[in-house]
């Protein structure tokens, strides 16, 4: 008797649960799917093919589009990404391979903290160190701007996928007669590089939607600009911009530029998983 | 077929006359050789071998002997050290943190101890195989051929595919796997695993096997299959072979050491051992009475 009592109990409670965690699922998920709604909703209806080939245009000229600001935004990334994408591989070679141990940890830890620095604060840094000293803003500063933010992210990477890499492969490759280089080399880093890119990947798309750090270091821009020392426009500053500007046609002109970011973030993010899965998968 | 590639001449230091309280006195069966056999060349003598993991002493005084062209196997309760015995022979323990050896061992006379030894020189004569099979995330070939590369040995792609095959067929893995050389090595059963590794270290012509409980991860026919493979061996390689299974110590052995707690127990003719051990400690582990 107590035993099927037990059992009911137990399986009510393990009902329970599962509905909470469905319940909670939903809760996460809402908040993804209305924002995805608003956006799409709003932005379709403001997008047309001009959006993607014009220059701005002033709040009474019908018209206007963003191209500026997308190959802006494109430029920045380039620049983090040269920056910042070897340097985070580079150190988290160092931290996960064969670092002193004090070295380590203390990279590890500035790297965990540069990851909670807010990017505003950032974004100053760089307005102190880069646009102060040009006595202008740039394209290199958003960039370098970007590329900090990006470079703790890229090193954890590495370093968390080089920790997964098994012992076994580098003893295997030493017991061939291989020298340390050549076991990171064509071993080790070979593993991982599907994981290092994949992570790389979702470290762009993050950092494609920053405002804050472009405020003040890349600045805006109504024309083309393909200077580094220049100011140059991005998808994020205009959208805030237009955000707040007190005309209605930039307000639609801000959803398209939102649609758009948020296009470009989800197709980098979901092409980032798909490589991953493809490139496990071919190896697993 | 494999290339044999031993060292012709006997190196200095490689006698065969035992000297007193080593080999010899461990194992009366070397002391008097049967009429018939000639005597072996010594390829492997670990000669008073204290290891240390930092503090923590894991070997006393270890005194090791393998011939030419013989497979001596290595037996003991699990954490014995013989193991780490075995990473002693081609230096894998250089790459553990703390870990420090007294003593020396010399292959074909040569103390691989000694300063100035070429340790990368050395892996390459001393092939290992590993306890669990670890193919790298590479494809079939590519898996055979990499002690090639970093060798710098077979540079063009053509010398390169005869040395995959010849490997292939010398572990019976060819026909399995001759279709699909360029497919994942990771997509193999256990066992084909295991024979890929074995592949891959014959792949730069070692002179000495060493294998680390090849078969533990593997079921019976597979494990047949290594045992066979083991035998073929044996007849151009020295093979120091650790294992848990005595029946498999007592199938594929021509000597055999027996480990305890990190001391040498016993060292005969595997034949002579399992019916007719010296040693106390030794008739209690054959007969199952610990271990
Ligand atoms: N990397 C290491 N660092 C510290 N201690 C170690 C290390 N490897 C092994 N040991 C210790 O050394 C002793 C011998 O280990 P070893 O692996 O050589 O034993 P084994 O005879 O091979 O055992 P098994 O049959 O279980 O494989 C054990 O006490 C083990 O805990
Ligand atoms: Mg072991």
């Amino acid at each position: 008797m107590t035993g099927d009592l037990n059992r009911k109990i137990r399986k009510l409670r393990n009902n329970v649960m599962l509905s909470l965690t469905g319940v909670a699922t939903l809760l996460v998920l809402l908040p993804l799917a209305l924002i995805l709604f608003y956006v799409v909703k709003e932005g379709v209806s403001a997008i047309s093919p001009g959006f993607f080939v014009h220059l701005p245009e002033p709040p009474d000229v019908p018209g206007g589009g963003m191209a500026n600001a997308i190959v802006g935004t494109l430029e920045l990334l380039l620049v983090a990404v040269i920056v910042g994408v070897p340097l985070g591989i580079a150190a988290g070679i160092y931290v996960a391979e064969h670092g002193a141990e004090f070295l380590t940890k203390l990279v590890r830890f500035s790297a965990d903290v540069l990851n909670g620095t807010p990017t505003i604060v950032t974004g100053l840094f760089i307005y102190g160190l880069v646009v102060l000293p040009m006595r202008k803003f740039s394209t290199l500063a958003g960039g370098l701007a970007l590329a900090i933010i990006l470079l703790p992210v890229v090193l954890r990477t590495t370093d968390e996928v080089l920790q997964t890499i098994p012992r076994s492969y580098r003893e295997a490759a030493l017991a061939l007669g291989a020298t340390r280089f050549r076991v990171l080399w064509d071993v080790v880093l070979r593993a991982a590089r599907a994981g290092i890119m994949g992570g790389v990947l979702l470290a762009i798309s993050r950092v494609a939607g920053e405002t804050a750090p472009l405020l003040f270091t890349s600045f805006n821009n109504s024309y083309w600009s393909m200077w580094l020392d220049r100011p140059v426009a991005s998808l994020t500053v205009q959208i805030f911009n237009y955000a707040i500007a007190p005309y209605d046609r930039w307000h639609a002109q801000a959803w398209a530029g939102a649609l758009t970011l948020i296009t470009m973030i989800i197709v980098i993010n979901l092409g980032a998983r798909a490589w991953l899965r493809w490139r496990t998968g071919r190896l697993a | 077929m494999l290339e044999l590639r031993l060292p012709k001449k006997t190196p200095p230091g490689a006698e065969q006359a035992d000297p007193p309280g080593t080999a010899a006195e461990l194992d009366p069966s070397l002391a008097a050789p049967a009429e018939d056999a000639p005597p072996a060349r010594e390829v492997v003598r670990a000669h008073g071998i204290n290891f240390f993991y930092g503090q923590h002493q894991v070997l006393f005084n270890v005194e090791v002997t393998a011939y030419e062209r013989e497979i001596l196997a290595l037996i003991g309760p699990s954490g014995c050290g013989k193991s780490t015995f075995l990473r002693t022979l081609n230096r894998m323990n250089d790459t553990i943190p703390g870990a420090r050896l007294e003593g020396e061992v010399l292959i074909t006379g040569q103390n691989i101890y000694a300063p100035g030894t070429d340790v990368i020189g050395l892996r390459r004569r001393v092939g290992m195989i590993f306890q669990r099979s670890n193919p790298f995330p590479f494809s079939i070939a590519e898996n055979v051929a990499y002690g090639l590369k970093v060798n710098g040995l077979a540079k063009k792609k053509g010398e390169q595919a005869d040395v995959v095959e010849r490997c292939l067929r010398a572990t019976g893995l060819w026909d399995e796997v001759k279709d699909r050389l360029n497919k994942p090595a990771l997509a193999l059963s256990g066992g084909q695993q295991q024979r890929l590794c074995i592949a891959r270290a014959l792949a730069i012509e070692p002179e000495i096997l060493l294998m680390d409980e090849p078969a533990s991860a593997l079921d019976p026919i597979a494990t047949g299959r290594i045992e066979e493979l083991a035998l073929e061996l044996k007849e151009k390689y020295t093979i120091v072979i650790v294992t848990h299974n005595l029946q498999q110590a007592a199938r594929i052995s021509d000597r055999t050491s027996f480990f305890l707690m990190g001391r040498l127990v016993e060292s005969g003719r595997t034949q002579a051992m399992f019916t007719n051990p010296q040693r106390k400690e030794t008739e209690d582990y054959i007969t199952g009475r610990f271990g």
